[in-house]
């Protein structure tokens, strides 16, 4: 029975928005705040591989390709390396097999060849560069990937990458079907008519086949990937908010502001849109979730971001040919970082939800 | 005193909730009662009293978290301390022996099973007969609660019937084991007055042919007069006073059962301020103050006049079709300045539409509402801005009309704000203040938020925000119904102060009789959204014209008939 007739209890000096109670939920839900600790602690990362505080030079090739992760530097599949010396005695033993013919079979000499003075040119400067190889790690701690990147520098810059796909993408597509929705569900009507057949057309093609069709339109870069995304992903909030202003608009606390003559936008953003923000933050950190995936699956399947930028998903496309060679640590970092983040979103989604309702008292 | 043992007895029964803080509270405080066999106890307390918890702890339908019972606690039913039963023992006492009534029949019934299978499936749980001899039995039920052509009410859904005819069959399926106990847990409190008084009659038929005994557990004193045998008064989770019906009325010995009886408003007096709780606990010697008249005068002037004013609302049908249907139809009434006009019907009148389309906050389909001559509904929504300060309304539920994530400074502010009266944010947070005194409520209120107040501060500052606008017209649609009777008292007094006070005048909604005619000079009957009668309001409850007016009036509770 809620005591309804007792004075409420002597509050402390601060006074309890639902927020903040809400905030206290969440602190007393041990995993849901774990979870939080997690994703906070990745977003810091994200935050330090953006501003360049770390991983800014992880196109440099600092390893021998493939070296291992140095735990495992013994037990790794070795990869056989090709350097200068061993492409100038395979030219040797060529010339002089071909001496040894004495047939001189080439058939042109220096002057008749057309070719002989740029190739002479690039010999001298491959020369230049031969002497300016600097010397490379046999291992890294998470190893290294084709072209001996550090797969742990790649992993901090795909990351920043992954999740600034991911939250842009989020925030975009929470825009669009905030906003729609909210106008379809307030206002009603024609304009709720229009709203939903557009949201029908959309809904009806496949969700993949819309993002591979506008990412194969639009070219690739993180600004497409996050508007392909967006463009792709609002409906569900948007079938959300319609709901909820539909809900809310009948409420007496909206009908009080309707009378005391607050107008619509202010009905419709700063009454009811407060009440439910913490939909919002849920349908936040889910579409979050779903986007990184989403940019890792396209990213994989080429229509990524671009090449000069790292992914978890670029990484990931990577990986095939690694492991048909047996290579298995690039993949193998993804993945675990990868599901360690989801794993804690998707947690911290869940305890959002539990912690923000409030009809949970 | 009684030679049988009684079939139910409660015995030091403690129950504390514990909230998600881990602060215990304490709901029930050790209470002690008989329920004798065949015989109807009620238990009458506001909200918070403990009286559903005790139903709860009854049946054992208490979550088991968050709850203790205290293990000094015993609840004997024929000599078997449910306290101590098991699962098994329960499910079979629950609906076989025990059943019960909730408040909210259309909640309570499964929504996607017809209402017979419900019946059905209630009956073969419990008496092991077959589908056949079930059904049979079922429809006699049905007949026995007396829902028309049961047959055909046997196959319909719960949203097909009426709240009345839904309480009907909750109560067929409680009565369909023949149980020794029944426990109505305020079954008539979601009906409309003349439902009730059907209900309540049905219950006591029942009562008496099957010999049960009925726990019945109201916030409504006059309610429970005219159907129980024994009284006990609850407050704060303690039992206050435990007598037979006749002395609970004509000489009640605690300060709080004579505060319950004088609190709510009634018929037969009038006085200038209702008495409220505080008043008897103090020196217990209350006298009342003098009678106030009512009615229009001669020399009052108009501040409203509403001519044939219609309301249609509008619903889908397929694709292009609209189905209208008439909410309210061609009222007309006239408000005088400082005065109140009553206006009274039961759900579904088109009461609260009305109001609504006096504020143009629904659509109005014909009429005039002329506010000091001019028409309100003519107004371009330019005009209508500055007209809406003026015209003022207070919801039905203190619960539902804030809004929950401002605070109150933000609450009271913004009428301000919208409307331009003080000039900066320092001055509006000044005046809040001022109204939340005026109201009755502490200054510092104005940091908090909503949910830290209870249902009668709630209203209070519904009622702030809107004399924050200066009104000259207040609606009140149902503003104290959600409201325990002692909050009720303290609300309409509050209401009645700033009426002398401010001059302001009133449109009072509610399905309350009798506190319509505390508060009300002219009184308007709604029946189907038509006005079925007009007339002041001492003329109307002395000699009511109209049947409908007529059967109104009978059917409030009358408490223990003198």
């Amino acid at each position: 029975m809620p005591h309804t007739s007792a004075p409420p209890p002597a509050a402390p000096h601060h006074h309890n928005s639902l927020t903040r109670i809400g905030w206290r939920r969440l602190r007393r839900d041990r995993i849901g705040f774990a979870a939080l600790c997690i994703v906070g602690a990745y977003l810091l990362l994200a935050l330090a591989a953006w501003s360049g505080l770390v991983a800014s030079h992880w196109q440099d090739e600092v390893a021998h390709p493939y070296a291992p992760p140095t735990l495992f530097a013994g037990s790794a599949p070795h990869h056989l390396e090709l350097n200068a010396a061993d492409i100038d005695a395979a030219d040797r033993r060529a010339t002089s097999a071909a001496a040894l013919d004495g047939s001189g079979a080439t058939g042109l000499s220096a002057d008749e060849d057309p070719l002989a003075a740029d190739m002479a040119a690039a010999q001298q400067q491959a020369a230049q560069y031969r002497g300016a190889e600097q010397t490379r790690a046999d291992s890294l701690p998470l190893g290294a990937d084709q072209r001996g990147r550090d797969v742990l520098q790649k992993l901090l810059q795909g990351s920043a990458t992954s999740l600034q796909v991911g939250i842009a993408g989020a925030l975009l597509a929470l825009g669009i079907g905030t906003v729609l929705g909210a106008l379809s569900g307030y206002f009603g009507g024609l304009l709720d008519d229009l709203l939903m057949w557009g949201y029908s057309v959309f809904t009806s093609v496949p969700d993949m086949l819309l993002l591979l069709a506008f990412a194969a339109v639009s070219g690739r870069g993180i600004g497409t990937v996050v508007l392909v995304m967006a463009f792709t992903s609002w409906t569900g909030t948007f079938r959300l908010m319609r709901a909820e202003f539909i809900k809310h608009k009948g409420r007496e606390y909206v009908r009080a502001a309707d009378a005391i003559g607050a107008g619509h936008a202010r009905r419709m953003f700063h009454h009811i849109l407060p009440n439910v923000s913490h939909l919002l933050l849920v349908q936040f950190s889910m579409l979050t979730v779903a986007l990184i995936k989403y940019e890792a699956i396209l990213s994989f399947l080429g229509f990524g971001v671009g090449v000069t930028q790292v992914s978890w998903g670029a990484m990931l496309a990577e990986a095939p040919a690694e492991l048909l060679q047996g290579y298995w640590w690039q993949m193998l970092a993804v993945t675990l970082c990868m599901s360690l983040l989801v794993t804690a979103f998707s947690l911290l989604s869940d305890s959002l939800r539990d912690a923000l309702d409030p009809k949970v008292k | 005193m009684n030679p049988a043992p009684p079939l139910l007895s409660v015995r030091k029964l403690r129950v504390s909730f514990r909230d998600e803080h881990g602060h215990g509270a304490e709901a029930v405080k050790g209470i002690s009662f008989d329920i004798p066999a065949g015989k109807t106890v009620a238990l009458v307390g506001e909200s918070g009293s403990g009286k559903s918890v005790t139903a709860m702890a009854i049946t054992r339908l208490l979550p088991e978290h968050g709850c203790h019972i205290d293990p000094g606690s015993e609840i004997l039913f024929d000599g078997r301390n449910l306290l101590a039963a098991s699962r098994r023992e329960l499910r079979g006492l629950r609906g076989g022996d025990i059943a019960m009534v909730f408040q909210e029949p259309m909640s309570s019934l499964n929504p996607v099973f017809s209402v017979g299978e419900q019946i059905i499936e209630t009956l073969m749980l419990h008496t092991r007969v077959g589908r056949k001899a079930a059904q049979q039995r079922a429809l006699a039920l049905l007949q026995e609660v007396g829902l028309p052509a049961p047959e055909r009410k046997m196959r319909s859904y719960p949203h097909q019937l009426s709240g009345g005819q839904q309480q009907r069959v909750m109560i067929a399926m409680a009565i369909a084991c023949e149980p020794k106990l029944l426990i109505a847990d305020e079954p008539t409190t979601a009906l409309d007055v003349t439902i009730q008084q059907q209900i309540l009659q049905l219950l006591a038929a029942l009562q008496q042919k099957h010999g049960m005994a009925v726990l019945f557990i109201s916030h409504d004193l006059e309610l429970v007069g005219q159907f129980a045998d024994e009284v006990i008064v609850m407050h704060h989770g303690s039992i206050h006073e435990h007598a037979p019906v006749q002395q609970i009325f004509e000489a009640p010995q605690d300060a709080y059962t004579k505060a319950l009886l004088r609190c709510r408003p009634h018929l037969d007096r009038r006085p200038a301020r209702l008495p409220v709780i505080r008043d008897f606990l103090g020196d217990g010697c209350y006298h009342e103050p003098p009678q106030r008249q009512r009615g229009y005068q001669a020399d009052d002037r108009v501040i409203l006049e509403v001519q044939g004013l219609s309301v249609d609302y509008h619903s889908r049908h397929g694709w292009f079709g609209r189905h209208s249907q008439r909410a309210v139809d061609g009222v007309s009434f006239t408000l005088m300045r400082g005065r109140t006009l009553g206006i009274v019907g039961e759900s579904g009148s088109g009461k609260s539409t009305l109001g609504l389309a006096l504020m143009r906050l629904q659509q109005a389909s014909a009429g005039r509402v002329l506010f000091e001559g001019e028409d309100m509904l003519a107004l371009t929504p330019r005009q209508l801005r500055a007209c809406k300060r003026r015209i003022q309304i207070v919801f039905q539920n203190p619960y539902a009309s804030l809004n929950p994530r401002f605070t109150v400074a933000q609450i009271l502010t913004e009428p301000m704000l919208l409307h331009g009266i003080g000039c900066d944010a320092a001055e509006r947070l000044q005046l809040a203040g001022d109204w939340l005194e005026h109201v009755g409520l502490p200054r510092k209120a104005l940091a908090r938020y909503p949910h830290e107040f209870s249902g009668g501060q709630r209203q209070r500052i519904a009622i702030a925000r809107c004399l924050t606008m200066h009104p000259e017209i207040l609606i009140c649609d149902e503003s104290v119904s959600a409201l325990d009777v002692s909050v009720q008292a303290q609300v309409l007094n509050l209401l009645q102060s700033l009426q002398d006070e401010l001059g302001l005048s009133y449109l009072f909604i509610s399905h309350d009789l009798a506190v319509v005619k505390h508060l009300s000079d002219q009184v308007l009957v709604m029946q189907h959204g038509r006005c079925v009668e007009l007339a002041d309001a001492d003329t109307l409850y002395a000699a009511p014209q109209h049947p409908y007016t007529r059967q109104l009036l009978d059917a409030i509770p009358q408490g223990w008939p003198h």
